[in-house]
């Protein structure tokens, strides 16, 4: 393992009976450094996504993370406690679909400072106005602060997820397909902010996405997954301009050309 | 004179497996060398393999043999066999690219478009340049999607040209521009050379090859191998 990885695998494998979801796959990350998976549905990124961030586990291989003070941890074999308090803190986890992430029944700046709370922060005042500040950032109206999210849009819900997620301040965010299922206007508006909130923050990303072109506006590097096999990986432009595997040429082919 | 890009024995050639692992060799056996200060054009007709060098030399398309030495933070690294991360590195301070087309996440202006690419972001040289590029003020603050063709180009040129990159690659610079603008951009090229910029660029208007080249490139079309 390169000496300053932030997470790495090797070897993962996972079947979901006879269905290979991850055949051998390896993967580094680096700080600061945004890794898009992609390939098409039954591919196995999701999968791969959950198994490097501890939320599953596969039949072989090992998942490395390096904590801030350096120490590795075997992401398997950390007690639960310790990996929820992780995904609680120095990660986090953007889903698709923010109501699995999001606490519909309270308020907006109660989802925000609920993370702030079970990192340790006890200051009512302290926790509101770094509430009201995320909302900002992620350009929702601080006057919203005590609405339910149950009167947002859909738009509105991911880039509150978003703020509840990255309020803790994680240098590691796992997305699954965090523009999925919106509007493409809403979807420009939210790959901008993501852009700029992971560049600004130095956070690194292992992003899951079907979407070639937010592959290609988010991701350094991306690695492209084929039946749970990494069938090409390398800088994002590279891969999608000049693809050399079989299956990557029909990925990039088959996209509409707006 | 100090050399900033020197490229070995490059050749190229694409696999296009959805027909039938057809072969394409583009480019074979292309030796170059720039120095600081000094502009290339390439030259050679229409599909001989300018812009699939351009791209090789910028890292977008994968060299099959060959190597590309690029002058990075006082050593020489080699782009086609470089990790990707080293390439992110080497684009972020010593290689711009002017691509001919600009690609950008919808809904960010122009401004920012171009404030990103300068290395202390900074919005006054943003506007700046684009004021001598001939960009109003009033169109500073819109995303580039809706403006013309030499608009959009020129957001392009002083994205490309904000990063003060020691080495710089220009496909087709001028191409959408009319003749005012092409002059302003000649003497942009003509500054960045007197600051040591080595340049490598295609530009299919004789005039404006003429005015900015130092020597010639030729890339004489392979023959199909098919």
């Amino acid at each position: 393992m390169n000496e300053d990885t932030l997470l790495s695998a090797r070897g993962l494998t996972l079947h979901f009976g006879k269905v290979p979801a991850l055949v051998n796959v390896d993967a580094d990350l680096w700080p600061g450094e945004v890794l898009a998976v992609v390939g098409e549905s039954g591919s196995g990124k999701t999968t791969l996504l959950n198994v490097l961030s501890g939320r599953m586990r596969a039949d072989a291989g090992v998942t490395w993370y390096r904590d801030p003070q350096s120490r590795l941890h075997d992401v398997h074999a950390m007690p639960a406690p310790a990996l929820r308090a992780l995904h609680r803190s120095d990660w986090g986890f953007v889903h698709q679909n923010p109501r699995d992430n999001l606490r519909m029944s309270v308020s907006a700046g109660g989802n925000v400072g609920e993370r702030l709370m079970a990192a340790g922060q006890r200051h009512y005042g302290n926790i509101r106005e770094a509430a009201i500040d995320w909302l900002a950032q992620v350009e929702i109206d601080p006057a919203r602060v005590d609405d339910m999210p149950r009167t947002f849009s859909g738009g509105m819900l991911q880039r509150l997820q978003i703020a509840r997620t990255l309020v803790t301040h994680p240098r590691l965010v796992f997305m699954d397909e965090p523009t999925g299922g919106l509007d493409v206007s809403v979807q420009a508006r939210l790959l901008d902010l993501i852009r700029s909130l992971v560049a600004r923050l130095n956070i690194a990303v292992v992003l899951v996405t079907h979407d070639l072109a937010v592959a290609r506006l988010l991701a350094h590097r991306i690695m492209v997954m084929q039946r749970g096999v990494v069938v090409e990986t390398g800088l994002t432009d590279k891969v999608l301009d000049d693809p050399q595997h079989e299956y990557t040429q029909l990925l990039v082919s088959s996209v509409l050309q707006a | 004179m100090i050399p900033m890009l020197e490229v070995q024995h490059l050749a190229k050639q694409f696999t296009l497996h959805l027909r039938g692992g057809l072969q394409l060799p583009v480019l074979h056996g292309v030796n170059l060398t720039v120095h600081a200060g000094e502009c290339v054009a390439l030259a050679g007709p229409s599909g001989a393999g300018k812009s699939t060098l351009l791209r090789s030399l910028y890292g977008n398309y994968r060299a099959g043999a060959g190597r590309i030495l690029i002058r990075h933070a006082g050593e020489m690294v080699d782009i086609a066999s470089a990790p990707p991360r080293t390439v992110v590195q080497v684009r972020a301070k010593t290689l711009g690219y002017v691509s001919q087309f600009l690609r950008v996440v919808p809904r960010v202006p122009a401004l920012d478009i171009v404030a990103e690419a300068a290395p202390d972001r900074s919005q006054e040289k943003a506007a700046a340049l684009l004021h001598r590029l001939n960009i109003p003020t009033r169109l500073h603050a819109l995303p580039p999607a809706t403006f013309s063709g030499g608009e959009q180009q020129r957001v392009n040129l002083a994205r490309g040209f904000i990063g003060g990159h020691p080495i710089l690659l220009l496909d087709e610079p001028t191409a959408s521009l009319d003749a005012a603008n092409a002059d302003i951009v000649i003497a942009m090229i003509t500054e960045a050379k007197a600051r040591g910029v080595a340049i490598v660029g295609i530009f299919h208007d004789a005039e404006v090859r003429r005015r900015v080249a130092d020597r010639l490139l030729t890339i004489a079309p392979l023959q199909d191998a098919a």
